[in-house]
């Protein structure tokens, strides 16, 4: 073939990198298109105020698979994961703030059988989490005709969980995996700080509550792609891991362009065979890989009427609306959290006063509102990494759930009071923090999906949920990277095994492709 | 989309079309069944009488519970180019196109006529309800879907005479519509239309006027028919016609995709006869990948036109290769008074380069409470069992 590129993959999240870096390094020719002017996708650090840095969406590292950080070398690229891993504080109004380690936990008001029910609770749950782990890195089998490739790992995956796990825990297994995590937790804690700040981690990022069943699977999913607990604040932001992919990524051979919009997905016969740029530009490729999310993806770049009628409606109709917000804050100096030494405002604080704070939270986004005592992940990244600041200074990163895509009502007339509420419940835990924070950037999900060009705002691009995961994510017809569309290949978050800083669609997808033919 | 039903329809459990009125005058033997939710008659008075009404002279058959929409926007060609398997830019404005659609999997969801009124202008009649599928099928098209079954009546005119009785009606130029043309006429203040199309292989025409004017149409049409042998039909008589014709009916020959719970109970077009109507070079349609794949693979099944010895129609026979290893079954089947042939159509699991030469019937009959059976040979026949000159003459006869 005369073509210049053996593979064009649209956006340069940090599974389009990852990809990238897999593909360049097995010697294949890729370009990677990146709308915006710098690569990373939503992974990146951004200056929302003249000299403050913050990472635009997800902020806490915790997925990033270590095969990929050790198969790219990422370490040698400048990864710096910041230290070890910071501890989650869930904060009380009172101040007797309960602290979370990797496998105990801690506070004033903490019996001792709470901490030892917790050790046996987090080891019950990583065991199970391992049951699931080892399918995060690979291509999930297809149900309808299986050969004997997807047969083994059909059968591998119910070995993993018999015999894996063992006849007890695979009853245990089976018996929770569709329950919620709200009467979970009821069964083995009696710490409602415990069980509100546990119920957060099944729900973050999704449009989802403690009560619904499937969160305990969304809560074992982060701990499979997690495992060891570990959160880290990656040094310089999440700018830093993407800035490390795109220099491997390019030191393999691949190349980046940025601020390069496609437009849509070249067909030719019903294959792919090119993209088309905003500017009218045609690039030619044997493959096109879409790192965009799947309803982008097919609906927009290939569009709905080169697809079959019924793929095209499960696209459509696939769960991507997002209730996460993500908030920004100028701070002049860290405020006094009652309670707290500033020293540990470097760890991951949550705003989980119990399952029912979560639970009310969300029950506003059912009917379009926001919440009015949202649910909160907050870091303050500068405390460790001063370079996101001007000395002295400090920024503030929160997630903010729930804040629904279509807001009645719309989010231009409602974006000011909903910071408002967010100062209130952080001022109820910190006094003084409205005479110390300045400047505010709120994202809701409209913005994260006009500046980051993902459906609904929602960066798992599309939900977590039984129904979308696995075998049937995004949907079955395209769950094994390949689309209906010859020629094109998914490989962000809507494809398995979804999002979440991790690397894992990345990494199989190039696999897949790689298996494959170009 | 269902705003012209009576409050009170559902305690009805089929509702009257708008031909109703005269269908009741008529009908002396109460053989009411449900057609897709209408009261429709199997027959009138005597389905041979009103069967050689259809070869022979004029019939009317209410076809009002077909199901109708309208589809209409600039995307209108380029939707039903994506939805059914023909290639539809040969379509003209003006003319009639018969289809079938699949899902996803290259199996049959149903087959229908396609009327092209103008540039951006169409309505689907299909067998089975479709609103659901068609707006399915419109993402990402500007196309505006209106479901018209219940504001459109229509009656199939079917036989020699149909066209001296039209000439009747004040329907200038009406000689010189082809077959599968489309004409419209201003009609009582509304319009009348009609297509040259027809499910008898015969000369025959459809009439559609809004449902208002239904009666109107049906006393028009009597009249003008009084000396041409005009005669009201039920289903059954169009059934034996069907066949002869060798026209496949959706639920007798093939089970819509969309009913079909049984893996491989459904069917491809490959599989019913109709892979002339499938254009594989379209570069999109739903189910192409699908039956791109089947036609490298081979079908399941294919369905064959029978005449068979004897005179035992042979409804439901399975069919067997040298009456020993079973190689189908008979979808429809009726003994043909004007072929004067026994007849079938049948559904056979057999490759394709599978000789057929050696297909036998199993036919059971009954004589008073006492059940017999015979072996009957079949011989596999590629044309219509019925198909005259008659039907494509331009202008046609005025028997």
């Amino acid at each position: 073939m005369t073509d210049r590129y053996d593979v064009l993959i649209i956006g340069a999240g940090h599974n389009g990198l990852v990809c990238a870096a897999y593909l360049a390094k097995a010697g294949w020719k890729v370009l990677v298109l990146e709308r915006s002017d710098q690569p990373g996708g939503a992974a990146i650090t951004r200056e929302f105020a003249p000299g403050f840095r913050v990472s635009a969406c997800a902020h806490i590292l915790h997925m990033l698979q270590a095969k990929v950080i050790r198969d790219l070398n990422l370490k040698a690229h400048g990864l710096d994961l910041g230290g070890p891993s910071i501890d989650t504080i869930a904060l009380a109004e009172d101040g007797n703030h309960l602290t979370i380690r990797q496998r105990s936990i801690e506070g004033a008001q903490v019996t001792a059988a709470e901490k030892a029910a917790y050790a046996a609770f987090i080891e019950r749950m990583e065991r199970h989490a391992k049951a699931l782990a080892p399918q995060l890195l690979k291509t999930p089998p297809r149900l309808a005709n299986a050969g004997l490739a997807n047969a083994m790992q059909l059968a591998g995956m119910g070995w993993g969980i018999r015999f894996g796990l063992g006849k007890k825990r695979m009853q245990d297994f089976l018996r929770i995996v569709g329950m919620n995590i709200y009467d979970l937790l009821d069964e083995v804690f009696e710490s409602e700080a415990l069980k509100g700040a546990l119920a957060l981690d099944a729900v973050l990022g999704s449009a989802m509550e403690p009560r619904m069943p499937g969160t305990v699977l969304t809560y074992l999913y982060r701990l499979a792609g997690g495992l060891k607990s570990t959160l880290t604040l990656p040094k310089g932001g999440m700018g830093s891991v993407t800035a490390a992919l795109a220099d491997a990524a390019t030191t393999f051979g691949a190349e980046i362009r940025t601020a390069v919009p496609v437009e849509r997905v070249l067909l030719e016969g019903g294959r792919a065979v090119g993209v088309v740029l905003a500017g009218g530009e045609e690039l030619r490729a044997l493959s096109v890989i879409s790192n965009a999310d799947p309803k982008t993806t097919f609906l927009k770049l290939v569009g709905a009427r080169n697809l079959e009628a019924g793929f095209a409606h499960r696209i459509g109709n696939l769960r991507a609306s997002g209730r996460t917000a993500k908030v920004h804050m100028v701070l002049n100096s860290l405020p006094d959290f009652t309670g707290l030494e500033q020293d540990a405002l470097g760890n991951r604080l949550i705003v989980a006063a119990s399952r029912k704070y979560v639970e009310d939270a969300f029950n506003h986004s059912k009917y379009g509102e926001y919440s009015d005592q949202p649910v909160m992940e907050i870091t303050i990244p500068s405390v460790a990494d001063p370079s996101l600041a001007p000395a002295g200074k400090h920024v503030l990163s929160a997630i903010v759930q729930y804040a629904p895509f279509d807001l009645k009502g719309g989010w231009d007339a409602h974006k000011d009071s909903f910071v408002e509420r967010v100062v209130d419940v952080i001022s109820a835990y910190a006094p003084d923090f409205r005479d110390k924070m300045t400047l505010v950037e709120c994202l809701t999900p409209v913005d994260i999906e006009r500046e980051f060009g993902m459906t609904g705002g929602h960066w798992h691009h599309g939900e977590l949920a039984l129904d979308q995961l696995f075998m049937m994510r995004p949907t079955y017809g395209t769950a094994q990277y390949r689309t209906p569309i010859d020629g094109l290949y998914l490989c962000g978050a809507g494809a398995h095994p979804g999002g979440g800083v991790m690397g894992a669609a990345g990494h199989n997808a190039a696999q897949a492709i790689l298996a494959g033919d170009k | 989309m269902r705003a012209q039903y009576d409050k009170e329809h559902f305690r009805q459990h089929s509702l009257p079309t708008p031909f109703h009125p005269r269908l009741a005058e008529l009908s002396q033997g109460s053989s009411w069944h449900c057609w897709k939710g209408h009261l429709s008659p199997a027959y009138f008075e005597n389905v041979e009488l009103e069967y050689f009404a259809i070869r022979n002279a004029c019939s009317v058959m209410d076809l009002s519970p077909m199901c109708k929409y309208r589809i209409r926007g600039q995307d209108a060609e380029a939707f039903f180019d994506r939805m059914v398997t023909r290639d539809m830019s040969k379509l003209k404005p003006g003319r009639v196109g018969y289809s079938v659609w699949c899902n996803d999997q290259g199996k049959v969801i149903d087959d229908g006529t396609i009327f092209r009124f103008a540039e951006h202008d169409y309505r689907l009649c299909a067998y089975e309800r479709q609103y659901e599928w068609l707006k399915i099928s419109a993402a990402g098209f500007e196309v505006d879907i209106t479901e018209q079954t219940e504001e459109i009546a229509a009656l199939t005119v079917q036989g020699p005479t149909s066209f001296a009785v039209l000439n009747k009606m004040d329907l200038p130029g009406l000689e010189t519509l082809k077959p599968f043309g489309i004409m419209h006429f201003p009609y009582h203040g509304g319009e009348l239309m009609v297509s040259r199309t027809g499910f008898t292989a015969d000369l025959g025409y459809e009439l559609w006027v809004e449902a208002s004017k239904a009666l109107t149409l049906w006393d028009e049409l009597f009249e003008a028919g009084r000396h041409h042998g005009i005669r009201a039909i039920g289903t059954d008589a169009l059934d034996i016609a069907r066949v002869e014709a060798g026209f496949i009916q959706a639920a007798d020959d093939f089970t819509p995709a969309n009913h079909t719970i049984r893996k491989d109970h459904d069917r491809s077009p490959f599989e019913i006869g109709l892979g002339w109507l499938v254009n594989l070079e379209k570069p999109n349609f739903t189910g192409r990948k699908a039956l791109i794949r089947e036609k490298e693979k081979g079908s399941r099944y294919r369905l064959v036109k029978l005449d068979i010895d004897g005179n035992k129609p042979a409804h439901a026979s399975y069919i067997f290769h040298d009456r020993k290893k079973l190689a189908g079954a008979v979808t429809s089947a009726v003994w043909s008074p004007t072929c004067k042939q026994n007849i079938a159509l049948a559904s056979l699991e057999v490759a394709a380069d599978h000789p057929l030469d050696d297909l036998w019937a199993e036919v059971y009959y009954q004589r008073e409470l006492h059940w017999n059976r015979v072996w009957l040979r079949c011989r596999v026949q590629d044309k219509p069992f019925w198909n005259p000159p008659r039907r494509r003459a331009t202008p046609p006869g005025l028997f």
